[in-house]
């Protein structure tokens, strides 16, 4: 392996672009060789066979912005807690204090959320009747 | 030290060589959880193309090929084309990082059983897959089909809320070996107590994390129980309603090659990866260990479809409940107590 730190990294890159390589072909393949015999009903998008009313671009509910905002805030603790896990042995108890504090404060935010009902789908809750 | 030139050419080797393995696996995975289903319900699973159905998966693949290939006009269709794309090289390129065996010399040249071992390989791999959700809302998006969007959006917001749990549960380990490199990781757990329980994670005080890790797992590879985003009796096929032949087929295979990565992730995080008891001749003793890896993979996958084969599906809110107010909970539990009980004994 030759000596430099991004080397490693080279295969990861030859990879990626051989399975895109791969994607692609199958993509192709199957438009090259696969039959087309398009009609109006094939083309219409699938209800069950009802006539499709309007089409999808329609509002959906807020529940899944509060889910994905909800994720950037756990995931930034992750990002967190990784590098503190791989050195705390050498951290030893002033490491696991100093994270058992962090970690109480987003617990504090989580239960928050958790008493606002960001987390409850079936209830109607304040978030559904649009008061967060 | 090896010249650039031959450096490439040998991964490419390897890449070629763990595309064709994987994909492999990823047909023969779908053979089994049909046979295994099958029999589960009291059928047999597919018998007819070649001696037990063997060759069923290359039939299958031979047909998703001359299907017809449809796009309706009312699609979005570069993200269309696209999606389906993205989730594939996602689920591909997965385990580049993920190391099968020791080193070894071939012919002259000392190389890892690994595309490319980097130092922080458990990362790369919860990097990659993550992308994987975009193929996902992508697809559900750009459909325009009110099913495949609602199908879209529920496995969004199911993986991203499970990715939490999953991320966090593996803290765990992070403390143990104290690295992000897969195969430290897995050194780490060489050996045995008393010679007789090895030194796995899981009989290191993991066995919550592991859990924890496995049923974030299944709701990662939108499997039963946690199938929503493909709830067949309320959305039709989910994210891909509206896709048909070999860019159905990506999404397929897409599902079964993430299951194959997240096999291969808890074997090496938690069950000692490749480690096993080596015995006999030299060439036994070389192979044995990719034997030990490949049987608890094997494991997975029949739990996997053993799980599919027994529980029924879960109800959304119950789904998103679970993830958030149990797994969650539970995951931070777990990191807290085991970095108190390293912190103590360091």
């Amino acid at each position: 392996m030759p000596d430099n730190y991004f080397a490693r990294y080279l295969p990861l890159l030859i990879h990626f672009l051989l399975a895109g390589a791969l994607a692609s072909a199958i993509v192709l393949l199957s438009w090259l060789i696969g039959y087309r015999k398009p009609t109006r009903a094939k083309l219409s998008p699938y209800e069950c066979g009802m006539v499709p009313v309007g089409d999808a671009r329609q509002r959906f509910s807020v529940k899944f912005y509060l889910v994905a905002m909800m994720f950037i805030i756990f995931d930034v603790e992750a990002v967190f807690l990784y590098p503190w896990a791989v050195v705390l042995r050498q951290l030893k108890m002033f490491g696991f204090w100093e994270m058992l504090v962090y970690v109480g404060i987003v617990l504090v935010g989580f239960f928050y959320v958790w008493k606002k009902g960001v987390l409850d789908w079936g209830k109607a809750t304040s978030a559904r009747r649009g008061e967060v | 030290m090896l010249s650039v030139g031959t450096f490439v050419l040998i991964s490419i080797i390897k890449i070629v060589i763990a595309l064709i393995v994987l994909l492999t696996a990823v047909a023969y995975t779908v053979w089994l959880e049909r046979k295994v289903v099958g029999h589960i319900q009291n059928r047999w699973g597919p018998t007819r193309v070649g001696p037990f159905g063997l060759l069923q998966p290359l039939a299958d693949g031979v047909k998703f090929i001359f299907k017809e290939d449809l796009t309706s006009p009312h699609v979005y269709r570069p993200l269309y084309i696209a999606a389906p794309m993205i989730s594939l090289i996602f689920a591909l390129t997965s385990i580049a990082v993920i190391p099968v065996g020791n080193w070894v010399t071939v012919g002259g040249i000392h190389t890892p059983l690994q595309i490319t071992d980097v130092n922080m390989g458990l990362l790369i791999v919860l990097g990659i897959t993550s992308m994987g959700v975009y193929g996902v809302a992508l697809a559900g998006w750009s459909s325009n089909s009110k099913y495949s969007l609602l199908g879209g959006l529920r496995a969004s917001a199911q993986m991203v809320s499970y990715e939490v749990s999953l991320g966090l549960s593996l803290i765990g380990v992070l403390i143990m070996a104290g690295s992000f490199s897969l195969r430290d990781i897995v050194d780490a757990q060489g050996g045995a107590y008393w010679h007789v329980i090895p030194r796995w994670n899981i009989f290191q005080g993991q066995i919550f994390a592991f859990f924890i890790y496995l049923t974030a797992a299944f709701a990662e590879t939108n499997r039963i129980p946690f199938d929503l985003p493909e709830a067949e009796t309320e959305l039709v096929a989910g994210y891909h309603t509206e896709y048909s032949a070999m860019k159905f087929a990506m999404f397929f295979m897409a599902e079964y090659a993430n299951m194959i990565t997240v096999a291969c992730l808890a074997s090496l995080l938690f069950l000692g990866g490749w480690h096993g008891p080596l015995f006999g001749p030299a060439w036994l003793q070389a192979i044995l260990p990719l034997f030990w890896f490949a049987l608890r993979i094997f494991g997975f996958l029949f739990v996997y479809i053993w799980v599919r084969g027994t529980l029924p599906r879960f109800r959304y809110d119950q789904l998103m409940a679970f993830g958030w107010k149990v797994l969650l909970p539970l995951a931070i539990a777990n990191l807290m107590i085991t970095g108190l009980i390293v912190a103590l004994k360091s």
